[in-house]
Order: C-alpha cells, then structure tokens, then sequence
C-alpha cells in the first residue's frame, strides 16, 4: 500500500515556456516515460513530489497497525508471514522515498514532514488494530484495495514511481493471500472465531472503501492527474473495481458487510453500495480519527530513539577516512 | 535535518548465474558495506540476486537527455549496419 487520492494536486504555478509544456504533453500523449532529468512542468514535478511521498509515508505508518500484532500472532507460520509482510511495508516505503528523490527532494526533508505532522498519509492507518481477524481484515481488504489503486500506477507517465510500483505489486499478492487465509481459517472455525472475524469486516469495511478518496464529482483535481497520466482511473472507478472483487470473496467467506443497501445490480453486472459517510473521512484526514495522535507519537519516539545508529554509522564511516587522512 | 544526509547507492542485481547485473534501484548508507547489507534487505527479499553491486550514485556519469538527438539519432539513417540491408537469393538457403 498505499496511495490515496487526497485532492491535494497542486494548482498550475509559475506559467511555463509553453512550446516546452506542449511538447511534454505530446510526450505523455504518446505514452512516453518521463525520466527525472528530462523536461517536466514544476506542477507536474510538486504533484508527484506529494504523491509519491504521501505514498511512502502511508507504507510506513501503515506498518504499525499490524506490527501491533507481531509479538501476540497465534502461531509461528502466522507469525513469520506477518513480520515478512510487515518488512515489505517497510521496503515500499523506501523504493517510494528514492523514487520521490528523483524529483530533486531529500528523503530527510519528506521524513520531517511526516514527523511534524503538515505530510498526509492514507487514513486507513488512524484504525485501531483491536483483535487477531483484524490482521486478517486489513491483508486482505487493505492490500486488496492498495492492489485496485496500485496496479494502474505501475503504468504511470514517471518512470521512476512506475518502476517502483511494478516491485510493489509483486509483493502485494503475497500481502492480501495471507490475509484472506486468516480469514476462512476464522471463519471455519469455532462460532466466536467467525464472529471474531465479522466483527473485523464491520469495522473496515467502510474506512476501506474510503481509501479510494472522495468521490469525483468532489475531486476538482484529478483532471489534471488524468491528463499526466498519473492516474489512469477516477477514485469511484477504483471504488467499483474493488467493490465487484470484494464482495463475492465475503459471500465466499460467509461474511455479510455491514451495508444494508449493498445490493447487486442485475442490468449493469455492478454491486452498489450504500452511501458513504465523508464527514468521517474528512475528519480522520483531519488528524481526529481514532489513532492519528498514537501513529505520530510512534512514528517520532522511533526516528529520535534510531539517532543513535545513524550516528554510530556515521561515524563509523568517517574514520577510514581520517586514518587515511592522517597517515598521509 | 541535513546532518543525518547520506550518500545514495545504486544497486544492481545478477539475477542469475550467466547474467548481467541490471540496475534494480537506490538506497541511503553511510559506506559500503552498510549499501551492501541494506541493498540485501531491500531488494533480495525472495531469492532475486545471485550476486549485487553498490556503487556511489554521484560516481555514475550519465549522458544529458537534451543530447539524446545528436548522440543517437545518426545511427537511425545507417541502416546498411544491419543484416536485412543486403540482399541474398533466398536459393542460398540460411545465412
Ligand atoms: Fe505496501
Ligand atoms: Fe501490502
């Protein structure tokens, strides 16, 4: 995971050479990757800068719902496949943060905006991890969902983002098999096992179908987005997508989403949901959902309590140097 | 934050044995041998590398993409450096 729409491309900026912008659409047109020292539009530029770091930060704060559950997993295939799964998050967040590099922003200088708290990252992470089937509900609904936004982007018009997401994708599948696995093993087991997992499924399932961010007649942005190709689908394209896929696997699981309205429409082949609650999502993007406080208060101890190994290494690097330095 | 900047090293992978090493992607370290256990961790999670190399991102030289006309496109009108060019009595059989 995991990249959301948050409405936050940037307004055009300073008016550029507009013989170079039109031959830089003509390239995106013609379904040219863009590489980072060619010319690209500085809106273009600060677009993806915050997209892609956003990306990254949701990677790692996304790592702490889950890592959550390492130590208490309930055995230890269950807990060698979350820890693997767990690292992976931490991955993607780096081949995110060096394909944002590209763009000409230190990774340091993401990191503190994250740690200051003025960086967004996907509002799924602000839920609390409260059982074990939660684990299961988020492999499986959550890197469900990261798969619908992220399999597009691996087509992305910059080369260096739609790289990484190619690596990413690879490593998704893994992500939302075993959270599915934890699920029907849940759900074939002991009544209060299911119940565990329903439980689970009522809690996500509406904060998931909001990663997809607001809805487009709300997105005054993604216009621009479409016409770069960064975005290939709309945030309610997606939302169906993941919707159409989802839906039979809960059936399968003999799970019922906690949506009265959910109804499968016979003429379009569709599943509709009932309406969303966006004062949620907006209050959650606001920093006001349930864990945003927890997320960067364990976010900053770990970045000041690792100051001391990135100093050691530091250092550690600098002395062949002043050896050498001193024998010559 | 500057003070916590460290060099970028770019990773390549062989894949395989009888391969060439291509590049895979970029990471921070300190030094070299920090590059070469980060670049494991990070991108040989599922048996991708036979072999890796880190090397400086700022010792790389690259060619400037403003040039990328004058540099390759000559090559576009030499079509008499490729085999097709040259004629042979289909008679003559595999060549
Ligand atoms: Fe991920
Ligand atoms: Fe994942």
């Amino acid at each position: 995971m995991y990249t959301q729409a948050l409405n936050t491309a940037e307004a055009p900026g300073a008016p550029v050479d507009a013989a170079a912008a039109a031959r830089f659409q003509a390239r995106i047109d013609a379904e040219q990757r863009i590489e980072p020292r060619d010319f690209m539009p500085e809106a273009y530029r600060r677009t993806l800068i915050r997209q892609i770091s956003q990306h990254a930060h949701s990677e790692i704060v996304g790592m702490l719902p889950e890592g959550n559950w390492i130590t208490r997993a309930p055995s230890l295939r269950r807990k060698a496949a979350l820890l693997a799964k767990v690292q992976d998050e931490g991955g993607h967040g780096l081949y995110l943060y060096a394909a944002a590099e590209t763009l000409g922003v230190a990774r340091e200088a993401l990191v503190d905006q994250l740690l200051a708290g003025v960086a967004k990252y996907s509002s799924i992470f602000n839920y609390p991890t409260l059982t074990w089937a939660d684990i299961g509900a988020i492999g499986w609904l959550v890197d469900g969902a990261a798969i619908m936004n992220q399999i597009p982007l691996c087509r992305c018009s910059y080369g260096p983002y739609a790289r990484a997401m190619i690596r990413i994708c690879k490593e998704e599948s893994f992500h939302q098999r075993q959270g599915f696995e934890i699920m029907l093993t849940l759900c074939r087991g002991t009544p209060a096992q299911k119940a565990m997992a329903q439980d689970a499924l009522d809690r996500w399932w509406w904060p998931v179908l909001m990663m997809f961010g607001p809805p487009d007649a709300q997105s005054q942005h993604s216009q621009t987005s479409t016409r770069w190709k960064i975005k290939r689908f709309s945030n309610d394209e997606l939302r169906q997508k993941f919707l159409d896929a989802t839906v039979p696997q809960a059936r399968f699981l003999g799970l019922t989403p906690p949506d009265p309205a959910l109804a499968f429409d016979a003429e379009t082949g569709h599943w509709r949901a009932g309406p969303i609650d966006w004062a949620e999502f907006e209050a959650v993007l606001a920093g006001n959902g349930p864990c945003n406080r927890e997320r960067l208060e364990a976010r900053r101890r770990a970045h000041e309590d690792g100051a001391w190994v990135r100093d050691a290494a530091r250092a550690h690097a600098e002395k062949p140097r002043a050896t050498k330095a001193q024998a010559a | 934050m500057s003070a916590d900047l460290s060099p970028l090293w770019e990773v390549f992978i062989r894949s395989r044995n009888g391969l060439a090493h291509r590049h895979a992607g970029s990471l921070h370290a300190t030094d070299a041998e920090m590059a070469l256990a980060a670049a494991r961790d990070l991108f040989t999670r599922r048996g991708e590398a036979a072999s890796l190399w880190v090397v400086p991102a700022a010792a790389i030289i690259a060619s400037d993409p403003a040039e990328a006309g004058m540099l390759f496109e000559p090559t576009g009108s030499k079509i008499y450096r490729h085999p097709t060019f040259y004629e042979v009595p289909e008679d003559v059989g595999h060549m």
